[in-house]
């Protein structure tokens, strides 16, 4: 078989270069953001953090950059407010597909799945749409401001909850599923309350599942642009505000500084998420 | 358990559902498709009518970047499933139960990096100062630096590494499933490799192939930071025209038409996969998230 191990060789060396061409965008976006020079590029000018920690002009870091840091921010609290929300839709979901019997449940089934088959700018505009007819209509009906319906912080938590729900009703169902119901029936008979049943029995067994769908949903929503770019007003999360820069200023170190920023911190709560579906209590 | 208080905990179950699906999915696509039907005809009076649609099927400009979104998403997806697939078989097949988990896991890392970035990453390999050109003219390759920017075989290069890895994660989940004597009674039964991938592993990987292909071209046609900015000006991407219209320059029956277009498409698209195929979707997209 002197040809199947060539032939093998020949796979190894493509497996390497597809995994070289998965890395080498994220390390040239992560390197530069430690070069002594102002721009991303080479030759190579010496280590330095610059573009981190200082704050004089004309390389002013990170940590003193008042619009990234506000976008942050803005990013940071948007994304915990639509990951609670989206969590607890998504428990909702999961117990009402999972556990109760209706009338056209697979069309039902169906619906909850298509926000994920959505372009996520159609997703945006047409709640930007409804949101601004609704609006229009207060406004020339009974003289209502209603300044929440017009694009701003609102209008994107809106924007991405109704496709992130999608996502964490299914990873809450996957485990709600696997969930033996003797035990719900074994507390019921021992005399719990239902209530008492649901946050004793199942939603302890739920957690892992809950914790890492809330985790996922915080960092699709921290690095949504699609959906957000249609529904931003004048607070705009991170990505809008690295866009404008990257739009009207070009590249520049502190974006790098940045990308490692963010490629740190997802890496860190996949790695949590990961983590957290797989303690041992889990399985 | 009574009667009376199931239906009551199905009601309130079934109420966030409704209130999330009819008022932030259903009514608003009602929205574009009101918005796209009606015509100004002066200071809030509008008429009624297919007008907005007949100006487009008019407009070379704008048909022609529905063609060319619709042309590169295909391209795009086949060259995903055309890459991603011996990847997928040599984590799932081929690399030992270790270093599996690992490549896997290394598949996923991009996975979770924001698209700017990586079209950042893309930008600061690939533009005229950038890694590739500067490198080059020092080893002496080329003379002077090249822009690799800006046209088309970067945009489908970068559109193919945004959407890959959701080609990769359905067809390793799918192929995991697979045992390995399927393989070894096609070849004790006389057939070559390619017949054993054609009629093993290509039928069993399927209802991955089919998720992976509807995520991946769903994607890619609904994208827009990587096409907008690995291609520059000429990059005439549908989603573009839509951010134009309504965002520069707030017509919004324009885009409204324009979105409701792209949407019937990729749906078109999607559904003739599915029927191709024999699947549903909820055994392929909703399988794999």
């Amino acid at each position: 078989m002197q040809g199947s191990n060539h032939l093998l060789w020949i796979y190894r060396v493509y497996v390497g270069l597809f995994f070289l061409y998965l890395v080498a965008p994220l390390l040239a976006a992560g390197a530069f953001a430690f070069n002594d020079s102002t721009f991303p590029s080479l030759p190579w000018r010496g280590f330095t953090l610059d573009w981190f920690i200082s704050d004089t002009e004309p390389k002013l870091g990170l940590l003193n950059d008042e619009p990234l840091l506000r976008g942050m921010w803005n990013s940071f609290y948007i994304g915990m407010i639509v990951a609670a929300l989206s969590v607890a839709a998504g428990t909702c979901n999961a117990f009402l597909f999972v556990r109760k019997d209706f009338p056209f449940k697979s069309a039902f089934y169906v619906l909850m799945v298509v926000p994920l088959v959505i372009p996520g700018v159609i997703l945006g505009i047409s709640i930007l749409v409804l949101a601004s007819m609704i609006a229009n209509f207060a406004d020339s009906q009974f003289g209502l401001f209603l300044t929440w319906l017009r694009p701003g912080v609102p209008l994107i938590v809106l924007g991405q909850f109704s496709f992130l729900t999608t996502i964490t009703s299914l990873v809450i169902a996957a485990r709600l599923q696997k969930f033996d119901i003797s035990l719900e029936e074994a507390a019921l008979n021992l005399g719990a309350s239902r209530l008492r049943v649901l946050t004793t029995v199942a939603l302890p067994f739920l957690f892992p599942a809950l914790f890492s769908a809330f985790i996922v949903a915080f960092l699709v929503s921290f690095e949504n642009f699609n959906t957000t770019l249609m529904l931003v007003g004048s607070d705009a999360p991170l990505t809008i505000t690295m866009y404008d820069r990257m739009v009207k200023v070009g590249s520049t170190p502190v974006l790098n500084a940045v990308s490692v920023v963010l490629m740190v911190g997802s890496g860190l709560l996949a790695l949590l998420s990961v983590v957290a579906q797989r303690s041992p209590k889990s399985d | 358990m009574s009667r009376d208080a199931g239906r009551l905990s199905l009601i309130l179950l079934f109420a966030p559902f409704a209130l999330w699906i009819g008022l932030l999915i259903i009514l608003p696509q009602i929205g574009i498709g009101y918005i796209s039907l009606r015509e100004k005809v002066g200071i809030n009076e509008y008429e009624f009518g297919f007008k907005n649609y007949a100006d487009f099927a008019q407009a070379a400009v704008y048909r022609n970047t529905l063609f060319r979104t619709a042309w590169i998403s295909i391209l795009v997806t086949m060259l995903a499933l055309v890459l991603g697939f011996p990847i997928s078989y040599y984590i799932a097949k081929i690399a030992r139960e270790r270093s599996r988990a690992a490549l896997f896991l290394m598949c996923l890392i991009p996975l979770w990096v924001s698209d700017l970035v990586r079209a950042y990453g893309w930008i600061v390999l690939l533009r005229e100062t950038g890694v590739v050109s500067t490198a080059l003219v020092s080893m002496g390759v080329i003379n002077e630096p090249i822009e690799m920017l800006y046209n088309d075989v970067t945009v489908i290069i970068g559109l193919v590494y945004t959407v890959i890895l959701f080609m990769i994660v359905p067809l390793v989940s799918t192929m995991q499933g697979m045992d390995d004597s399927l393989l070894e009674a096609g070849f004790n039964l006389g057939g070559s490799r390619l017949t054993v991938f054609r009629r093993i592993v290509v039928p069993y990987a399927m209802p991955g192939i089919v998720a992976g292909c509807i995520i991946v071209f769903m994607i890619t046609a609904g994208s827009y930071l990587t096409p907008v900015l690995l291609g520059g000006k000429n990059s005439s991407w549908f989603t573009e025209q839509i951010y134009n219209q309504f965002i520069t320059r707030y017509n919004w029956e324009a885009g409204a038409t324009f979105g409701v277009l792209l949407l019937l498409f990729t749906s078109l698209v999607v559904w003739l996969g599915l029927r191709l195929t024999g699947q549903s979707l909820a055994t392929t997209v909703a399988k794999d998230t």
